[in-house]
């Protein structure tokens, strides 16, 4: 099994580089590392969500309300930079994840305590933590020029000759790595997805964790909250509207299966970077943006097909019907 | 080894009591409608007229006929995310044959047939090649919508003609819509589909055991098959009536519909996990949903408040019946 999901993000990962090089040809400038470079930290964003989506949908669960969660908190820290700015950057990405998580907290609570399925809560928080966005705001904006200076370029000093927000990203997917295979959380959120039952036997504890997995995107959603409204400067109850769907994009285009327990770190990274690379390819080749959106879903569906061939082993079938009964 | 289990009389149809219809879901919905309604009629004298009562069916008409298929849909185990971009892609169809010079019958068809194969594509890459329905229709989401953009991009399509405007925003009798009417039949017949054909009872019984059913001799995948064609039948009709009713037609047409039209169906009492569920569920939660967005709209409540109480109406109808049985058998928590 583990050849096999090796197998899976290195056919993924040379399909990227098809597809650079593909671009390349028509654009020769794509290739360029400083380019890349470029691609990698305007994927930042989505690669950090995509990683917190990652982990509910190992747990054979889903978390819809993550482009919301990400409008509130990102509303939140914009209007104390408004109001004080003086705190300091680092505590304000502090407060990101705090709300975050509590909003992700929300979400678990309800899955974990109520045992609603977690489409539906995160179905009715969706409406409601953008709702509540802009109850906070009273519909207004906030404009790059309420901003402080250091809110806007703190991610956009480079360090190493990388700028910050590439780093937050290779740091948060450091992290999601040594958790997902180094610690004994990681493994039981692959064990619940893989067979419930058996890891409720094993001695894992599945609402429990399926809460601490909503708390992971509830924050990573917090963070990339702050990142979001920082780099595009406008805070408004319109943004990321209906991006939990690319997220989800992300997921699936990396082989993370939606009916849980397959998926890795390297693939939510690689479904991210292939939309990514897209995105920005279209504008330098000459094609119309609006084709973007056509393009992205023929990429699910194709790697929905191809992930399903790999996925088709004998007895899990039976496995998921004797836990139903 | 074991003991074998004594032959169980298996009834047709189970007994109702009448604490069992009190304690339903529809009783627990048909009180929500009581109360939006009485409230709502304190609230704002303008509310109880017949005609503000039509206007309101607006507002659940076309998402509630997507829901009525999207509910069987969902009984079966299934789900449809990509019904929103079905609409756009239909209505963005239509909008091609209008600026070809199509007269209105041909403008119907094309609604309706674009919905149909859209559904029906849904349902072959489902049923043909056995994938999860939830990432497929969110693929094809963006693909249908997506189509709508690249031919589309930021323009829009008007000149619909004049007879063309009847579909959305006729009356057929007094304050009944042509949406109202055709939403109303198409119940009946959803109703009468599921709760009263062998196709009904198949549904349900995929739904709870789909390879049971599989072993029992019932056409799994072409049920599936059905139903999908059928959501992206009912999607066609509902693009039919919204271009009808907006005159002009945006790629961002229908957005949000997608999930709106689930939350109908799971307001009204449908299991996400699929097995249970009824038609009058669905349509008491469609008009609720109606009169809270009506209500809070007379109130001067934006769009996007709204949005919370229909939000928080989802989760705690859903939450309400489980923390009540929990307390009840006093093991909360």
């Amino acid at each position: 099994m583990k050849s096999l999901l090796k197998y899976r993000e290195i056919w993924l990962l040379a399909g990227i580089l098809v597809l650079i090089g593909l671009i390349s040809t028509r654009f020769p400038g794509f290739a360029d590392p400083a380019n890349l470079r470029q691609v990698f930290n305007d994927t930042a964003i989505l690669m950090i969500l995509a990683l917190g989506q990652m982990v509910v949908i190992l747990t054979r669960s889903i978390d819809l309300s993550m482009a919301s969660n990400l409008c509130f908190t990102g509303m939140v820290v914009a209007m104390l930079n408004a109001a004080h700015p003086a705190i300091p950057i680092p505590v304000l990405i502090v407060i990101a994840l705090a709300v975050g998580l509590v909003l992700g907290a929300i979400n678990g609570l309800l899955v974990w305590r109520l045992n609603i399925p977690s489409i539906v809560v995160t179905l009715g928080t969706l409406t409601i933590y953008r709702g509540a966005t802009f109850v906070l705001s009273g519909g207004a904006w906030v404009n790059a020029d309420r901003m402080s200076a250091d809110f806007i370029n703190f991610q956009r000093v480079a360090f190493l000759g990388i700028p910050v927000l590439s780093w937050i990203a290779l740091l948060v997917i450091a992290l999601f790595f040594l958790a997902m295979t180094r610690t004994a959380i990681g493994r039981s959120i692959y064990a619940i997805g893989v067979n419930p039952t058996a890891s409720v036997y094993a001695g894992i504890d599945v609402g429990r964790t399926k809460f601490v997995v909503f708390c992971i995107s509830g924050m990573v959603s917090g963070l990339a909250g702050y990142l979001w409204i920082s780099r595009y400067v406008i805070a408004s109850v319109e943004v990321a509207n209906g991006y939990e769907l690319n997220i989800i994009a992300a997921c699936v285009i990396g082989g993370i299966s939606i009916a849980g327990g397959i998926g890795s770190v390297g693939g939510a990274v690689l479904g991210s970077l292939f939309l990514g690379i897209i995105s920005n390819a279209l504008p330098v080749i000459n094609i119309s943006p609006f084709w973007q959106m056509a393009i992205s879903g023929g990429a699910i569906i194709l790697a929905v097909v191809l992930n399903a061939r790999g996925e088709r082993r004998q007895g899990r079938i039976i496995l998921r019907k004797a836990e139903a009964a | 080894m074991s003991d074998t289990p004594a032959p169980r009389h298996i009834p047709d149809r189970l007994d109702k009591p009448l604490t069992s219809a009190i304690f339903s879901w529809e009783a627990l919905l048909v009180a929500v409608a009581v109360v939006i309604f009485v409230v709502n009629s304190f609230a704002s004298p303008y509310f109880l007229d017949p005609w503000s009562l039509s206007d309101l069916t607006f507002n659940f008409t076309e998402k509630g006929l997507i829901a009525l298929a999207m509910a069987l849909l969902i009984i079966s185990g299934e789900i449809d995310l990509s019904v929103a971009a079905i609409v756009a892609l239909a209505s963005t169809m239509m909008g091609m044959a209008v600026q070809a010079g199509a007269g209105t019958p041909v403008l119907v068809a094309i609604g309706i047939v674009v919905g149909l194969g859209c559904g029906a594509f849904n349902g072959l890459l489902v049923t043909r090649l056995g994938l999860p329905s939830i990432v497929v229709t969110i693929g094809t989401m963006s693909l249908f919508r997506g189509i709508a953009f690249i031919i589309l991009g930021d323009q829009a399509y008007k000149g619909y003609p004049e007879s063309f405007a009847f579909f959305g925003q006729g009356y057929v009798w007094w304050a009944f819509s042509f949406e109202l009417t055709l939403f109303l039949v198409a119940a009946l017949i959803y109703w009468f589909v599921l709760h009263r054909t062998s196709f009904g009872r198949r549904v349900f019984a995929i739904g709870n055991n789909p390879v049971a059913c599989q072993f029992s001799g019932v056409r799994v995948d072409r049920i599936k098959f059905i139903l999908f064609c059928l959501t992206g039948l009912m999607s066609g009709v509902a693009s039919v009536l919204i271009t009808s009713r907006l005159g002009s037609t945006r790629p961002s047409i229908a957005q949000g519909y997608e999930l709106e039209a689930i939350t109908m169906v799971v307001l009204g009492g449908v299991s996400i996990l699929g097995g249970a569920g009824s038609i009058l569920g669905v349509v008491l939660a469609a008009f609720i949903m109606g009169l809270v967005t009506f209500g809070l709209g007379l109130l001067n409540v934006p769009g996007i408040v709204m949005s919370i109480f229909i939000g928080l109406l989802l989760i705690i109808v859903i939450a309400l019946p489980i923390v009540w049985r929990r307390l009840r058998e006093g093991r909360f928590a």
